[in-house]
């Protein structure tokens, strides 16, 4: 114990040498935490939109009304001919273009179907596949609204419409802010960075330096010295989450509904992963270098396999399967779980065996090998 | 006599060559995982919010509650992953992230609907996915938008109003990328996304490694001008990272039909000032950083998140509040996105988006000219400080690496 302890210090007066580190470690989650809490936000709405009415009509006016008060588009420009539209799409100026024909409104008039045209900017798949959701579904309405008005003409008729009423309920976000997805993301973004950076650059840099041939030297043991050179960066792991989450629940007003001591043990089971790969990178890399580059490539596809913005059910089963290795898509269900919707042990244990049983394999993994390296 | 600055660049460059090669590991992996990402994103990433796992509660049973079910089971939006029989349950499947919405069918279903009564339905919604929860409402909104006026029309046919179409035909049309797939779209992002962490990393190592190793003294009493050491320091890996956005440009079109449909020369100008601005951006950080462990995590934290969330990759910038608008001005990684974009996938020439390369210009400008003030400045400050903690430090360094 006292090996380990003295270790600790060791690692502890290292790591304050860097004047620089330690703002790094502790301020800059928080400068993330709220640049992201800000910017990440996928609600699509005031699309930039331009406007093309060839027919002028009243109904034509109405019908554009409908989409210019829903609060997802907006007009950008306004042209009288459909080559005018080009401009406006080819640089990025508007993403979507609303085109009245000529003659809409005497072929609505005369009970003919009219015809209107949606154009909208693919090379931004994402806003441009909701925002011709969000058109569809506004035509549609005014779809349905005229069909009403010609019951309402044959009212004496004894005819009435049919209609199933949605009743909406959000649970959990009732406002479906994405702010309260992602921010419980970042934790876990960060988390993974620090950690698993402290834990293979540390290490790797021990022995560019050559130091960690002095610490073979001395009567410690090399479970001591894995421990305790692990442990501060578990520490450091913890009070950044503590930090992440004040400012969350305190800046952001994101709900905190399950327990403070279960996260802070998922906590604990994610950073046997991260520690055990940052170990497993040091043992690998020769250089700082190569464990900042190994790093990058355990870290890119974690982050974008892991559902933090695309969901896992999208992907091709091959990879759907392959997230079945990647850890911390199992913490996300878990600090999502605690924070939005309150869930307990008997809701996440899946997750969390699914970290244990990782953590082990790879911390049990890197240790051999570590070991293997110090004899 | 002064030597011009340039004459300097050769040798520098040499050996910053003579380094990189030393340590081929790392050579491939700045070459290698760009285009290993691109593969990996571009198969699994989709932005399309499909297949979302719904719980169906049906406590009708009828026929017609049965067709509406089928109704959702049709399409591609929705997955039924579960059929619970109460309510109660629809809570634990989604507290275990089983399912994301539940559709909740009442008992009067049926017969509010045979009735000529309007019937309600309950749509329950996981909102802690924000991301694809509002599409969800929006597709089941649509769903039961098209399932009542069907049943309108067929009431209206029964009492012999003859077939009535429907009265509005929308049109739609997606230009630059018409079957909306994520890949066509997720090349320019992934470029900009991978060019910008490895070359900023790589950038800023090159240089603390130096500072940390103590060779970069050596450099400093050496007669060579700052200038020369950042020119000879940043084309290598620039030249690297142009080999590395080329493998990538050809994979896009290899294996995702991405053509670049605009000028060449074009994209290779604004590639270029992008990498400038990267390479700055790293020579910065390097002169901010006295190890290489702080400077990896401020390269990954300035680059990672920020170009994959500020950049309007992910999440549009018109979204954000001004403040953060604001702050997106500052990273390169969105003129450059929105020139790439322009040059790829619409064709689109200088005259609609000079205002981009205009901005990475002056970025790259910007971040050459400050790196260099930067390193001068650092150079004096530093010199001192490591003087006063040369004896504490030399256990930490090591002398100049080996020859092999």
């Amino acid at each position: 114990m006292k090996a380990i302890l003295s270790i600790l210090w060791k690692e502890f007066i290292q790591l304050r040498r860097d004047p620089r580190l330690f703002p790094v470690i502790f301020i800059s989650p928080i400068l993330q935490l709220l640049l992201l809490g800000y910017a990440a936000n996928l609600d699509v709405k005031n699309i930039p939109s331009v406007i093309c009415d060839m027919d002028r009509s009243a109904a034509g006016r109405e019908f554009l009304e409908g989409f210019l008060n829903s609060g997802y588009f907006t007009v950008a420009a306004r042209v009288d001919r459909l080559d005018g539209i080009d401009r406006f799409l080819d640089n990025g100026e508007s993403s979507m273009a609303f085109v009245i024909p000529r003659g809409f409104g005497d072929d609505l008039a005369a009970g003919r179907p009219a015809r209107v045209m949606i154009i909208a900017d693919g090379s931004e798949s994402q806003s441009a596949s909701v925002g011709v959701n969000y058109a569809a579904m506004i035509a549609a309405r005014y779809t349905q609204k005229i069909i009403l008005d010609v019951f309402e003409r044959a009212r004496g008729l004894g005819l009435r419409p049919v209609i199933v009423n949605l009743e909406l309920r959000v649970w959990y976000n009732p406002e479906l802010k994405s702010r309260n997805f992602m921010v419980p993301g970042v934790l876990g973004l960060i988390l993974m960075i620090m950690t698993m950076s402290l834990a293979s650059l540390g290490i790797v840099r021990e022995r560019e330096t050559g130091t960690m041939e002095q610490l073979i030297v001395t009567p410690i043991r090399p479970y001591q010295l894995i421990v305790g050179k692990l442990l501060p960066f578990v520490l450091i792991g913890l009070m950044d989450t503590i930090f992440v989450i004040t400012v969350a629940r305190f800046w952001f007003a994101i709900p905190f509904r399950g327990s403070v001591a279960l996260l802070v043990a998922g906590c604990l089971v994610f950073m046997l992963n991260t520690l055990g790969i940052g170990l497993f990178v040091s043992t690998i890399s020769r250089t700082q270098q190569q464990a900042m580059l190994t790093s990058l490539f355990f870290i890119l596809p974690q982050i974008v396999l892991s559902g933090f913005v695309f969901p896992i059910e999208n992907m091709p089963r091959v990879f759907q399967l392959a997230t079945l290795v990647i850890p911390i898509r199992y913490f996300f269900v878990i600090i999502r779980g605690i924070m939005l919707k309150g869930a307990g042990l008997a809701d996440l244990w899946v997750q969390g065996a699914a970290l244990v049983a990782l953590g082990t394999v790879i911390l049990g993994l890197s240790v051999a090998r570590f070991r293997k390296k110090l004899d | 006599m002064r030597t011009l600055p340039i004459a300097f660049v050769g040798p520098v460059m040499r050996k910053e060559f003579r380094q990189i090669r030393r340590d081929s590991r790392s050579l491939i992996f700045m070459i290698v995982i760009p285009a290993f990402l691109l593969v990996m994103f571009g198969f699994a990433l989709n932005f399309d919010v499909k297949n979302i796992p719904l719980a169906i509660v049906d406590q009708d049973g009828s026929r017609t509650s049965r067709g509406l079910v089928e109704k959702f089971r049709t399409t591609e939006y929705f997955r039924v992953k579960a059929e619970p029989d109460r309510t109660a349950d629809i809570d634990r499947l989604m507290a275990r992230d089983k399912v994301r919405a539940a559709l909740v069918i009442p008992e009067t279903f049926a017969e509010d609907l045979l009735a000529g009564r309007s019937a309600d339905v309950q749509f329950i919604l996981d909102g802690a996915n924000a991301l694809s929860g509002s599409t969800a409402a929006g597709y089941a909104a649509a769903i039961l938008q098209s399932y009542s006026q069907r049943i309108t029309l067929q009431a209206m046919e029964r009492r012999g109003f003859g077939s009535l179409t429907l009265p509005l035909k929308t049109d739609v049309r997606v230009w630059y990328n018409p079957e909306l797939k994520s890949a066509k779209f997720l090349v320019p992002g992934l470029m900009a996304f991978i060019l910008m962490v490895i070359l900023t990393t790589s950038t800023a190592f090159s240089i603390v490694r130096e500072e940390e190793r103590g060779t970069m003294e050596q450099i400093r009493v050496s007669p060579l001008p700052p200038a020369a050491l950042i020119i000879g320091k940043l084309v290598p890996y620039g030249l690297i990272s142009l080999a590395s956005a080329h493998i990538v440009l050809a994979l896009g079109w290899a294996l995702f039909g991405v053509a670049v449909k605009g000028n060449y020369f074009l994209l290779l100008l604004s590639i270029v000032l992008f990498l400038i601005s990267g390479l700055g951006q790293g020579i910065l950080i390097s002169s901010i950083t006295r190890t290489q462990l702080v400077a990896f995590l401020i390269c990954v934290l300035t680059t990672i998140l920020p170009t994959f969330v500020l950049s309007g990759f992910v999440f549009p910038v018109r979204n954000m509040p001004v403040a953060v608008q604001v702050v997106t001005y500052l990273i390169p990684a969105k003129y450059f996105l929105v020139a790439l974009r322009g040059i790829i996938l619409k064709g689109a020439g200088i005259g609609a988006f000079w205002e981009q390369i205009l901005s990475l210009a002056v970025f790259a400008i910007m971040a050459l000219a400050l790196s260099m003030i930067m390193l001068r400045r650092g150079g004096a400050t530093r010199g001192r400080r490591t003087r006063q903690r040369s004896t504490e430090r030399e256990h930490e360094r090591i002398p100049e690496r080996r020859a092999p």
